[in-house]
Protein backbone atom coordinates (compact mmCIF):
# COMPACT_ATOMS: atom_id res chain seq x y z
CA UNK A 1 0.00 0.00 0.00
CA UNK A 2 3.05 2.25 -0.18
CA UNK A 3 1.89 3.46 -3.57
CA UNK A 4 -1.38 4.75 -2.20
CA UNK A 5 -0.66 8.45 -2.46
CA UNK A 6 -3.94 9.53 -3.94
CA UNK A 7 -7.46 8.16 -4.02
CA UNK A 8 -8.04 6.46 -7.37
CA UNK A 9 -11.52 6.57 -8.78
CA UNK A 10 -12.65 3.57 -10.72
CA UNK A 11 -14.85 3.25 -13.75
CA UNK A 12 -16.30 -0.20 -14.16
CA UNK A 13 -17.63 -1.46 -17.47
CA UNK A 14 -18.94 -4.85 -18.51
CA UNK A 15 -17.70 -5.57 -22.02
CA UNK A 16 -19.55 -8.81 -22.78
CA UNK A 17 -18.69 -10.85 -19.73
CA UNK A 18 -20.92 -13.32 -17.95
CA UNK A 19 -21.48 -10.92 -15.10
CA UNK A 20 -19.68 -13.08 -12.55
CA UNK A 21 -16.64 -10.78 -12.38
CA UNK A 22 -18.88 -7.72 -12.38
CA UNK A 23 -20.69 -8.71 -9.23
CA UNK A 24 -17.30 -9.47 -7.67
CA UNK A 25 -16.15 -5.96 -8.60
CA UNK A 26 -19.23 -4.65 -6.79
CA UNK A 27 -18.55 -6.99 -3.88
CA UNK A 28 -15.21 -5.16 -3.41
CA UNK A 29 -17.20 -2.07 -2.44
CA UNK A 30 -19.33 -3.74 0.19
CA UNK A 31 -18.65 -4.21 3.91
CA UNK A 32 -16.50 -7.36 3.82
CA UNK A 33 -13.87 -5.94 1.44
CA UNK A 34 -14.81 -2.25 1.55
CA UNK A 35 -12.25 -0.61 -0.73
CA UNK A 36 -13.78 2.76 0.01
CA UNK A 37 -11.70 2.87 3.18
CA UNK A 38 -8.65 3.25 0.88
CA UNK A 39 -10.35 6.12 -0.94
CA UNK A 40 -11.21 3.92 -3.94
CA UNK A 41 -14.61 4.92 -5.28
CA UNK A 42 -16.61 3.41 -8.10
CA UNK A 43 -17.70 6.33 -10.22
CA UNK A 44 -20.09 6.22 -13.13
CA UNK A 45 -18.39 9.03 -14.99
CA UNK A 46 -15.40 8.32 -17.25
CA UNK A 47 -14.21 11.92 -16.93
CA UNK A 48 -13.75 11.43 -13.18
CA UNK A 49 -12.00 8.09 -13.39
CA UNK A 50 -8.32 7.14 -13.08
CA UNK A 51 -8.67 3.40 -13.44
CA UNK A 52 -10.82 1.52 -15.93
CA UNK A 53 -11.86 -1.86 -14.54
CA UNK A 54 -13.15 -3.81 -17.44
CA UNK A 55 -14.46 -7.35 -17.76
CA UNK A 56 -15.37 -9.60 -20.65
CA UNK A 57 -14.18 -10.54 -24.08
CA UNK A 58 -15.61 -7.53 -26.00
CA UNK A 59 -18.14 -8.29 -28.72
CA UNK A 60 -18.45 -6.28 -31.90
CA UNK A 61 -21.21 -4.02 -30.60
CA UNK A 62 -19.19 -3.23 -27.48
CA UNK A 63 -15.94 -2.26 -29.26
CA UNK A 64 -16.84 1.38 -29.94
CA UNK A 65 -18.26 1.77 -26.42
CA UNK A 66 -15.05 0.48 -24.83
CA UNK A 67 -12.89 2.72 -27.01
CA UNK A 68 -15.15 5.68 -26.31
CA UNK A 69 -14.94 5.18 -22.54
CA UNK A 70 -11.17 4.83 -22.71
CA UNK A 71 -10.77 7.98 -24.78
CA UNK A 72 -12.99 9.99 -22.46
CA UNK A 73 -10.84 9.25 -19.43
CA UNK A 74 -8.23 11.89 -18.60
CA UNK A 75 -4.50 11.04 -18.64
CA UNK A 76 -2.84 9.41 -16.77
CA UNK A 77 -5.07 6.36 -16.81
CA UNK A 78 -4.66 2.66 -16.16
CA UNK A 79 -6.70 -0.21 -17.59
CA UNK A 80 -7.29 -3.40 -15.61
CA UNK A 81 -8.66 -6.42 -17.45
CA UNK A 82 -10.57 -8.50 -14.91
CA UNK A 83 -11.14 -12.19 -15.46
CA UNK A 84 -10.06 -14.88 -17.88
CA UNK A 85 -12.24 -13.68 -20.74
CA UNK A 86 -10.93 -10.12 -20.43
CA UNK A 87 -7.42 -11.50 -20.81
CA UNK A 88 -7.87 -13.96 -23.67
CA UNK A 89 -11.55 -14.43 -24.36
CA UNK A 90 -11.54 -17.34 -21.90
CA UNK A 91 -14.34 -19.81 -22.35
CA UNK A 92 -15.92 -17.56 -24.98
CA UNK A 93 -12.88 -17.30 -27.24
CA UNK A 94 -14.38 -19.56 -29.89
CA UNK A 95 -17.58 -17.54 -30.12
CA UNK A 96 -18.11 -15.86 -33.48
CA UNK A 97 -18.80 -12.53 -31.89
CA UNK A 98 -15.94 -12.15 -29.44
CA UNK A 99 -12.77 -10.14 -30.08
CA UNK A 100 -10.89 -12.25 -27.51
CA UNK A 101 -9.64 -9.92 -24.82
CA UNK A 102 -9.64 -6.26 -23.91
CA UNK A 103 -6.14 -5.75 -25.33
CA UNK A 104 -7.49 -6.29 -28.83
CA UNK A 105 -9.32 -2.98 -28.45
CA UNK A 106 -7.46 -0.78 -25.95
CA UNK A 107 -4.05 -1.07 -24.23
CA UNK A 108 -4.19 -3.00 -20.95
CA UNK A 109 -1.80 -2.45 -18.03
CA UNK A 110 -2.87 -5.08 -15.50
CA UNK A 111 -4.43 -8.50 -16.01
CA UNK A 112 -6.39 -10.08 -13.16
CA UNK A 113 -6.79 -13.85 -13.64
CA UNK A 114 -9.67 -16.01 -12.49
CA UNK A 115 -13.08 -17.15 -13.62
CA UNK A 116 -14.72 -15.52 -11.82
CA UNK A 117 -11.93 -13.34 -10.38
CA UNK A 118 -12.14 -13.15 -6.61
CA UNK A 119 -12.53 -9.79 -4.85
CA UNK A 120 -9.10 -10.22 -3.21
CA UNK A 121 -7.52 -10.66 -6.65
CA UNK A 122 -9.33 -7.61 -8.00
CA UNK A 123 -8.14 -5.49 -5.09
CA UNK A 124 -4.64 -6.84 -5.67
CA UNK A 125 -4.95 -5.79 -9.32
CA UNK A 126 -6.03 -2.30 -8.31
CA UNK A 127 -3.04 -2.01 -5.98
CA UNK A 128 -0.72 -3.03 -8.84
CA UNK A 129 -2.48 -0.48 -11.04
CA UNK A 130 -1.81 2.26 -8.48
CA UNK A 131 1.92 1.75 -8.95
CA UNK A 132 1.58 2.03 -12.72
CA UNK A 133 -0.64 5.09 -12.34
CA UNK A 134 2.01 6.75 -10.19
CA UNK A 135 4.74 5.93 -12.75
CA UNK A 136 2.66 7.36 -15.56
CA UNK A 137 1.98 10.49 -13.55
CA UNK A 138 5.68 10.99 -12.85
CA UNK A 139 6.53 10.44 -16.49
CA UNK A 140 3.92 13.03 -17.51
CA UNK A 141 5.20 15.46 -14.91
CA UNK A 142 8.77 14.82 -16.08
CA UNK A 143 7.75 15.41 -19.70
CA UNK A 144 6.05 18.67 -18.75
CA UNK A 145 9.14 19.81 -16.81
CA UNK A 146 11.42 19.03 -19.74
CA UNK A 147 9.14 20.96 -22.06
CA UNK A 148 9.17 23.89 -19.66
CA UNK A 149 12.95 23.88 -19.40
CA UNK A 150 13.30 23.57 -23.16
CA UNK A 151 10.90 26.51 -23.50
CA UNK A 152 13.03 28.66 -21.15
CA UNK A 153 16.31 28.03 -22.94
CA UNK A 154 15.06 28.88 -26.42
CA UNK B 1 -47.99 20.83 -25.43
CA UNK B 2 -44.36 20.50 -24.34
CA UNK B 3 -41.77 19.38 -26.86
CA UNK B 4 -40.43 15.87 -26.80
CA UNK B 5 -36.80 15.02 -26.18
CA UNK B 6 -34.95 11.74 -26.29
CA UNK B 7 -32.61 10.89 -23.43
CA UNK B 8 -30.31 7.90 -23.85
CA UNK B 9 -30.04 5.62 -20.79
CA UNK B 10 -26.97 3.40 -20.93
CA UNK B 11 -25.11 1.40 -22.17
CA UNK B 12 -22.69 2.57 -19.49
CA UNK B 13 -24.79 3.78 -16.57
CA UNK B 14 -23.96 3.99 -12.85
CA UNK B 15 -26.95 1.97 -11.63
CA UNK B 16 -26.46 -0.85 -14.10
CA UNK B 17 -23.63 -3.30 -13.60
CA UNK B 18 -24.28 -4.41 -17.15
CA UNK B 19 -24.82 -2.54 -20.41
CA UNK B 20 -28.29 -2.09 -21.81
CA UNK B 21 -29.34 0.88 -23.86
CA UNK B 22 -32.80 2.44 -23.58
CA UNK B 23 -33.89 5.53 -25.48
CA UNK B 24 -36.34 7.40 -23.25
CA UNK B 25 -38.76 9.74 -24.97
CA UNK B 26 -39.63 12.50 -22.50
CA UNK B 27 -42.23 15.22 -22.21
CA UNK B 28 -40.64 17.48 -19.61
CA UNK B 29 -39.76 15.00 -16.85
CA UNK B 30 -42.35 12.43 -17.81
CA UNK B 31 -41.45 9.30 -19.78
CA UNK B 32 -43.88 8.76 -22.67
CA UNK B 33 -42.06 6.03 -24.53
CA UNK B 34 -39.09 3.72 -24.09
CA UNK B 35 -37.17 1.97 -26.84
CA UNK B 36 -34.72 -0.66 -25.62
CA UNK B 37 -31.83 -1.88 -27.73
CA UNK B 38 -29.77 -4.84 -26.63
CA UNK B 39 -26.77 -6.75 -27.93
CA UNK B 40 -23.83 -5.46 -25.88
CA UNK B 41 -23.24 -8.82 -24.24
CA UNK B 42 -24.25 -11.14 -27.05
CA UNK B 43 -21.55 -13.80 -27.28
CA UNK B 44 -23.26 -16.48 -29.35
CA UNK B 45 -23.20 -19.19 -26.70
CA UNK B 46 -25.93 -21.22 -28.37
CA UNK B 47 -23.63 -21.89 -31.29
CA UNK B 48 -20.90 -23.19 -28.97
CA UNK B 49 -22.82 -26.47 -28.59
CA UNK B 50 -21.40 -27.40 -31.97
CA UNK B 51 -17.84 -26.88 -30.73
CA UNK B 52 -18.04 -28.36 -27.23
CA UNK B 53 -19.05 -31.89 -26.33
CA UNK B 54 -22.27 -32.15 -24.37
CA UNK B 55 -20.69 -32.83 -20.94
CA UNK B 56 -18.30 -29.90 -21.47
CA UNK B 57 -21.07 -27.53 -22.42
CA UNK B 58 -22.16 -27.49 -18.76
CA UNK B 59 -19.28 -25.09 -18.11
CA UNK B 60 -20.47 -22.81 -20.90
CA UNK B 61 -24.06 -23.02 -19.63
CA UNK B 62 -22.81 -21.91 -16.21
CA UNK B 63 -21.27 -18.85 -17.78
CA UNK B 64 -24.40 -17.72 -19.58
CA UNK B 65 -24.86 -15.66 -16.47
CA UNK B 66 -22.67 -15.36 -13.40
CA UNK B 67 -25.57 -14.77 -11.02
CA UNK B 68 -27.89 -17.66 -11.83
CA UNK B 69 -24.97 -19.78 -12.96
CA UNK B 70 -25.87 -22.90 -11.00
CA UNK B 71 -29.44 -22.89 -12.29
CA UNK B 72 -28.39 -22.63 -15.92
CA UNK B 73 -26.20 -25.68 -15.42
CA UNK B 74 -29.07 -27.44 -13.65
CA UNK B 75 -31.51 -26.65 -16.44
CA UNK B 76 -29.08 -27.88 -19.09
CA UNK B 77 -28.21 -31.06 -17.19
CA UNK B 78 -31.85 -31.89 -16.52
CA UNK B 79 -32.57 -31.50 -20.23
CA UNK B 80 -29.73 -33.81 -21.27
CA UNK B 81 -30.67 -36.32 -18.57
CA UNK B 82 -34.25 -36.36 -19.80
CA UNK B 83 -33.19 -36.94 -23.41
CA UNK B 84 -30.83 -39.75 -22.42
CA UNK B 85 -33.26 -41.26 -19.91
CA UNK B 86 -30.90 -40.93 -16.93
CA UNK B 87 -32.33 -41.18 -13.42
CA UNK B 88 -30.13 -39.15 -11.08
CA UNK B 89 -29.74 -40.39 -7.49
CA UNK B 90 -32.00 -38.86 -4.82
CA UNK B 91 -29.15 -37.34 -2.87
CA UNK B 92 -27.94 -35.39 -5.89
CA UNK B 93 -31.44 -34.02 -6.46
CA UNK B 94 -31.51 -32.74 -2.89
CA UNK B 95 -28.03 -31.26 -3.18
CA UNK B 96 -29.04 -29.53 -6.40
CA UNK B 97 -32.04 -28.07 -4.62
CA UNK B 98 -29.91 -26.72 -1.79
CA UNK B 99 -27.43 -25.07 -4.16
CA UNK B 100 -30.27 -23.70 -6.28
CA UNK B 101 -31.84 -22.06 -3.27
CA UNK B 102 -28.51 -20.65 -2.15
CA UNK B 103 -28.13 -19.16 -5.64
CA UNK B 104 -31.57 -17.64 -5.29
CA UNK B 105 -30.71 -16.19 -1.90
CA UNK B 106 -27.52 -14.63 -3.21
CA UNK B 107 -29.25 -13.31 -6.30
CA UNK B 108 -32.17 -11.79 -4.38
CA UNK B 109 -29.90 -10.21 -1.79
CA UNK B 110 -27.75 -8.82 -4.59
CA UNK B 111 -30.83 -7.41 -6.27
CA UNK B 112 -32.22 -5.94 -3.04
CA UNK B 113 -28.89 -4.19 -2.55
CA UNK B 114 -28.77 -2.78 -6.07
CA UNK B 115 -32.39 -1.73 -5.75
CA UNK B 116 -31.68 0.11 -2.50
CA UNK B 117 -28.71 1.76 -4.21
CA UNK B 118 -30.98 2.91 -7.06
CA UNK B 119 -33.29 4.44 -4.46
CA UNK B 120 -30.29 6.23 -2.94
CA UNK B 121 -30.53 4.16 0.26
CA UNK B 122 -26.86 3.29 0.51
CA UNK B 123 -27.07 1.95 4.04
CA UNK B 124 -29.50 -0.71 2.97
CA UNK B 125 -27.35 -1.56 -0.06
CA UNK B 126 -24.39 -2.27 2.20
CA UNK B 127 -26.48 -4.29 4.63
CA UNK B 128 -27.95 -6.49 1.88
CA UNK B 129 -24.53 -7.20 0.43
CA UNK B 130 -23.14 -7.89 3.85
CA UNK B 131 -25.77 -10.59 4.34
CA UNK B 132 -25.05 -11.90 0.87
CA UNK B 133 -21.43 -12.57 1.81
CA UNK B 134 -22.53 -15.19 4.33
CA UNK B 135 -24.40 -16.99 1.53
CA UNK B 136 -21.30 -16.85 -0.67
CA UNK B 137 -19.20 -18.22 2.20
CA UNK B 138 -21.41 -21.31 2.26
CA UNK B 139 -21.14 -21.62 -1.53
CA UNK B 140 -17.39 -21.45 -1.30
CA UNK B 141 -17.28 -23.87 1.60
CA UNK B 142 -19.38 -26.50 -0.12
CA UNK B 143 -18.40 -26.08 -3.77
CA UNK B 144 -15.08 -24.23 -3.85
CA UNK B 145 -16.42 -21.30 -5.86
CA UNK B 146 -18.10 -18.12 -4.76
CA UNK B 147 -19.95 -17.33 -7.97
CA UNK B 148 -19.24 -20.00 -10.56
CA UNK B 149 -19.58 -23.29 -8.79
CA UNK B 150 -19.20 -26.06 -11.37
CA UNK B 151 -20.80 -28.68 -9.16
CA UNK B 152 -23.64 -29.73 -11.44
CA UNK B 153 -22.85 -32.29 -14.11
CA UNK B 154 -24.81 -34.55 -16.40
CA UNK B 155 -25.77 -37.51 -14.23
CA UNK B 156 -25.67 -35.88 -10.81
CA UNK B 157 -23.41 -33.57 -8.89
CA UNK B 158 -19.65 -33.42 -8.54
CA UNK B 159 -19.35 -32.90 -4.81
CA UNK B 160 -21.08 -34.15 -1.71
CA UNK B 161 -21.75 -32.16 1.43
CA UNK B 162 -20.81 -34.13 4.55
CA UNK B 163 -23.27 -34.62 7.38
CA UNK B 164 -21.36 -32.41 9.83
CA UNK B 165 -21.26 -29.62 7.24
CA UNK B 166 -25.01 -30.01 6.63
CA UNK B 167 -25.64 -29.77 10.37
CA UNK B 168 -23.49 -26.67 10.57
CA UNK B 169 -25.40 -25.04 7.70
CA UNK B 170 -28.68 -26.01 9.33
CA UNK B 171 -27.65 -24.44 12.64
CA UNK B 172 -26.62 -21.22 10.87
CA UNK B 173 -29.97 -20.85 9.12
CA UNK B 174 -31.84 -19.54 12.17
CA UNK B 175 -29.66 -16.51 12.73
CA UNK B 176 -29.46 -15.93 8.98
CA UNK B 177 -33.24 -15.96 8.73
CA UNK B 178 -33.47 -13.50 11.59
CA UNK B 179 -31.09 -11.14 9.77
CA UNK B 180 -33.07 -11.53 6.54
CA UNK B 181 -36.31 -10.74 8.36
CA UNK B 182 -34.76 -7.61 9.84
CA UNK B 183 -33.64 -6.58 6.36
CA UNK B 184 -37.04 -7.43 4.88
CA UNK B 185 -38.75 -5.27 7.48
CA UNK B 186 -36.86 -2.24 6.24
CA UNK B 187 -37.77 -2.94 2.61
CA UNK B 188 -41.43 -3.57 3.38
CA UNK B 189 -42.18 -1.08 6.17
CA UNK B 190 -39.84 1.87 5.75
CA UNK B 191 -41.72 5.03 4.82
CA UNK B 192 -39.09 6.33 2.38
CA UNK B 193 -38.97 3.02 0.56
CA UNK B 194 -42.77 2.90 0.32
CA UNK B 195 -42.83 6.49 -0.87
CA UNK B 196 -40.42 5.71 -3.71
CA UNK B 197 -41.97 2.40 -4.76
CA UNK B 198 -45.73 2.37 -4.25
CA UNK B 199 -47.75 2.95 -7.39
CA UNK B 200 -44.62 3.12 -9.56
CA UNK B 201 -44.30 1.08 -12.76
CA UNK B 202 -47.66 -0.63 -12.49
CA UNK B 203 -48.20 -3.77 -14.54
CA UNK B 204 -51.70 -5.23 -14.44
CA UNK B 205 -52.38 -8.94 -14.14
CA UNK B 206 -53.64 -9.20 -17.73
CA UNK B 207 -50.69 -7.29 -19.13
CA UNK B 208 -48.22 -9.38 -17.18
CA UNK B 209 -49.82 -12.54 -18.50
CA UNK B 210 -50.25 -11.52 -22.13
CA UNK B 211 -46.75 -10.01 -22.38
CA UNK B 212 -45.38 -13.33 -21.18
CA UNK B 213 -43.45 -12.00 -18.19
CA UNK B 214 -41.76 -14.40 -15.85
CA UNK B 215 -40.75 -14.75 -12.24
CA UNK B 216 -41.25 -12.06 -9.60
CA UNK B 217 -42.44 -9.63 -12.28
CA UNK B 218 -45.31 -11.98 -13.08
CA UNK B 219 -45.99 -12.97 -9.48
CA UNK B 220 -45.91 -9.35 -8.34
CA UNK B 221 -48.87 -8.75 -10.64
CA UNK B 222 -50.92 -11.49 -9.08
CA UNK B 223 -50.29 -14.49 -11.36
CA UNK B 224 -49.36 -17.54 -9.29
CA UNK B 225 -46.81 -19.12 -11.57
CA UNK B 226 -43.64 -20.64 -10.23
CA UNK B 227 -41.99 -23.54 -11.98
CA UNK B 228 -40.84 -24.98 -8.67
CA UNK B 229 -44.45 -26.01 -8.09
CA UNK B 230 -44.12 -28.60 -10.86
CA UNK B 231 -41.55 -30.43 -8.74
CA UNK B 232 -38.25 -30.74 -10.61
CA UNK B 233 -35.16 -31.73 -8.59
CA UNK B 234 -36.39 -32.27 -5.02
CA UNK B 235 -39.17 -29.68 -5.07
CA UNK B 236 -41.73 -32.43 -5.66
CA UNK B 237 -41.01 -34.07 -2.29
CA UNK B 238 -40.41 -30.80 -0.46
CA UNK B 239 -43.48 -29.05 -1.83
CA UNK B 240 -43.58 -25.42 -2.79
CA UNK B 241 -46.24 -22.76 -3.12
CA UNK B 242 -45.67 -19.64 -5.21
CA UNK B 243 -45.27 -16.28 -3.46
CA UNK B 244 -47.79 -13.85 -4.93
CA UNK B 245 -48.47 -10.12 -4.53
CA UNK B 246 -51.28 -8.39 -6.35
CA UNK B 247 -50.48 -4.69 -6.65
CA UNK B 248 -48.21 -5.03 -9.71
CA UNK B 249 -46.03 -2.04 -8.81
CA UNK B 250 -42.34 -1.87 -7.88
CA UNK B 251 -43.22 -2.34 -4.22
CA UNK B 252 -45.05 -5.60 -4.98
CA UNK B 253 -42.13 -6.94 -7.01
CA UNK B 254 -39.81 -6.04 -4.15
CA UNK B 255 -42.14 -7.72 -1.66
CA UNK B 256 -42.20 -10.93 -3.73
CA UNK B 257 -38.42 -11.12 -3.64
CA UNK B 258 -38.23 -10.36 0.07
CA UNK B 259 -40.76 -13.09 0.84
CA UNK B 260 -38.95 -15.51 -1.47
CA UNK B 261 -35.89 -15.10 0.73
CA UNK B 262 -37.86 -16.63 3.60
CA UNK B 263 -39.31 -19.42 1.46
CA UNK B 264 -35.83 -20.29 0.13
CA UNK B 265 -34.48 -20.56 3.66
CA UNK B 266 -37.41 -22.80 4.50
CA UNK B 267 -36.71 -25.07 1.51
CA UNK B 268 -33.02 -25.35 2.42
CA UNK B 269 -33.96 -26.24 5.99
CA UNK B 270 -36.37 -28.96 4.91
CA UNK B 271 -33.99 -30.29 2.23
CA UNK B 272 -31.24 -30.72 4.83
CA UNK B 273 -33.66 -32.44 7.21
CA UNK B 274 -34.91 -34.81 4.51
CA UNK B 275 -31.53 -35.43 2.84
CA UNK B 276 -31.42 -39.07 1.67
CA UNK B 277 -28.29 -41.19 1.85
CA UNK B 278 -26.72 -42.72 -1.22
CA UNK B 279 -24.53 -41.99 -4.22
CA UNK B 280 -24.35 -38.54 -5.78
CA UNK B 281 -23.94 -39.41 -9.44
CA UNK B 282 -24.45 -42.12 -12.04
CA UNK B 283 -22.19 -43.03 -14.91
CA UNK B 284 -23.21 -41.50 -18.22
CA UNK B 285 -22.63 -43.39 -21.44
CA UNK B 286 -23.58 -42.64 -25.02
CA UNK B 287 -24.83 -39.44 -26.53
CA UNK B 288 -28.17 -37.62 -26.47
CA UNK B 289 -30.54 -38.30 -29.33
CA UNK B 290 -33.82 -36.42 -29.26
CA UNK B 291 -35.14 -33.07 -28.11
CA UNK B 292 -36.45 -31.60 -24.90
CA UNK B 293 -37.65 -28.29 -23.46
CA UNK B 294 -36.03 -28.11 -20.05
CA UNK B 295 -37.43 -25.56 -17.61
CA UNK B 296 -36.16 -24.31 -14.26
CA UNK B 297 -37.29 -21.48 -12.01
CA UNK B 298 -34.44 -19.01 -11.71
CA UNK B 299 -34.34 -16.03 -9.36
CA UNK B 300 -35.60 -13.86 -12.23
CA UNK B 301 -38.19 -16.30 -13.51
CA UNK B 302 -38.50 -19.32 -15.65
CA UNK B 303 -35.62 -20.24 -17.96
CA UNK B 304 -36.14 -22.55 -20.93
CA UNK B 305 -33.35 -24.58 -22.51
CA UNK B 306 -34.37 -26.24 -25.75
CA UNK B 307 -31.89 -28.99 -26.53
CA UNK B 308 -31.73 -31.02 -29.71
CA UNK B 309 -29.35 -33.97 -29.84
CA UNK B 310 -28.50 -35.95 -32.96
CA UNK B 311 -26.81 -38.99 -31.43
CA UNK B 312 -23.31 -37.50 -31.52
CA UNK B 313 -21.23 -35.95 -28.75
CA UNK B 314 -22.18 -32.52 -30.03
CA UNK B 315 -25.73 -31.25 -29.76
CA UNK B 316 -27.32 -30.11 -33.00
CA UNK B 317 -29.01 -27.08 -31.46
CA UNK B 318 -29.51 -25.31 -28.17
CA UNK B 319 -31.95 -22.48 -27.70
CA UNK B 320 -32.07 -20.61 -24.44
CA UNK B 321 -34.93 -18.31 -23.44
CA UNK B 322 -34.09 -16.46 -20.28
CA UNK B 323 -36.48 -14.68 -17.89
CA UNK B 324 -35.14 -11.16 -18.45
CA UNK B 325 -35.74 -11.52 -22.17
CA UNK B 326 -39.36 -12.33 -21.38
CA UNK B 327 -39.60 -9.37 -19.03
CA UNK B 328 -38.33 -6.67 -21.39
CA UNK B 329 -41.75 -6.16 -23.09
CA UNK B 330 -43.22 -5.71 -19.60
CA UNK B 331 -40.52 -3.16 -18.82
CA UNK B 332 -41.39 -1.17 -21.93
CA UNK B 333 -45.00 -1.19 -20.71
CA UNK B 334 -44.03 -0.02 -17.19
CA UNK B 335 -41.82 2.91 -18.11
CA UNK B 336 -44.32 5.34 -19.72
CA UNK B 337 -45.82 7.53 -17.00
CA UNK B 338 -42.77 7.35 -14.74
CA UNK B 339 -40.63 10.38 -13.89
CA UNK B 340 -37.14 10.42 -15.36
CA UNK B 341 -35.70 10.19 -11.83
CA UNK B 342 -37.65 6.99 -11.22
CA UNK B 343 -36.43 5.24 -14.37
CA UNK B 344 -33.50 3.44 -12.66
CA UNK B 345 -35.91 1.99 -10.07
CA UNK B 346 -38.39 0.80 -12.69
CA UNK B 347 -35.64 -0.73 -14.82
CA UNK B 348 -34.16 -2.53 -11.81
CA UNK B 349 -37.56 -3.73 -10.62
CA UNK B 350 -37.59 -6.48 -13.27
CA UNK B 351 -34.10 -7.51 -12.07
CA UNK B 352 -32.51 -7.21 -15.51
CA UNK B 353 -29.76 -9.70 -16.17
CA UNK B 354 -28.38 -8.65 -19.50
CA UNK B 355 -25.82 -11.39 -19.98
CA UNK B 356 -28.65 -13.93 -19.59
CA UNK B 357 -30.81 -12.06 -22.05
CA UNK B 358 -28.25 -11.87 -24.80
CA UNK B 359 -26.38 -15.10 -24.17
Amino acid sequence: MAFLKRSPWILHYDASSCNGCDIEVLACLTPLYDVERFGIINTGNPKHADILLITGGVNSQNRPVVRNLYEQMPEPKVVIAVGACAATGGIFRECYNIAGGIDKVIPVDVYVPGCAARPEQIIDGVVAALGILEEKRERMAGGARMKEEAGETT
Amino acid sequence: MPGRIVVPFGPQHPVLPEPIHIDLVLEDELVVDAVPSIGYIHRGLEQLVQKREYPEYVYVAERICGICSFMHALCYCQGIEHIMGIEVPDRSRYLRTIWSEYSRLHSHLLWLGLFADAMGFENLFMRSWQLRESVLDISEDTTGGRIIQSTCKVGGVRRDIGQDKLDEIHRGLDSFEEDCRDLGKVFLNDETVKYRLKGLGVLSKDEAYTLGSAGPTLRGSGVASDHRETGYAAYGELGYKAVVETAGDCYARCAVRVRELYSSIDIIRRAIEGMPEGPIDVKVKGAPDGEYFSRVEQPRGEVVHYLLGNGTKHLARARIRTPTFANIPALVKMLPGAQLADVPIVVLSIDPCISCTER
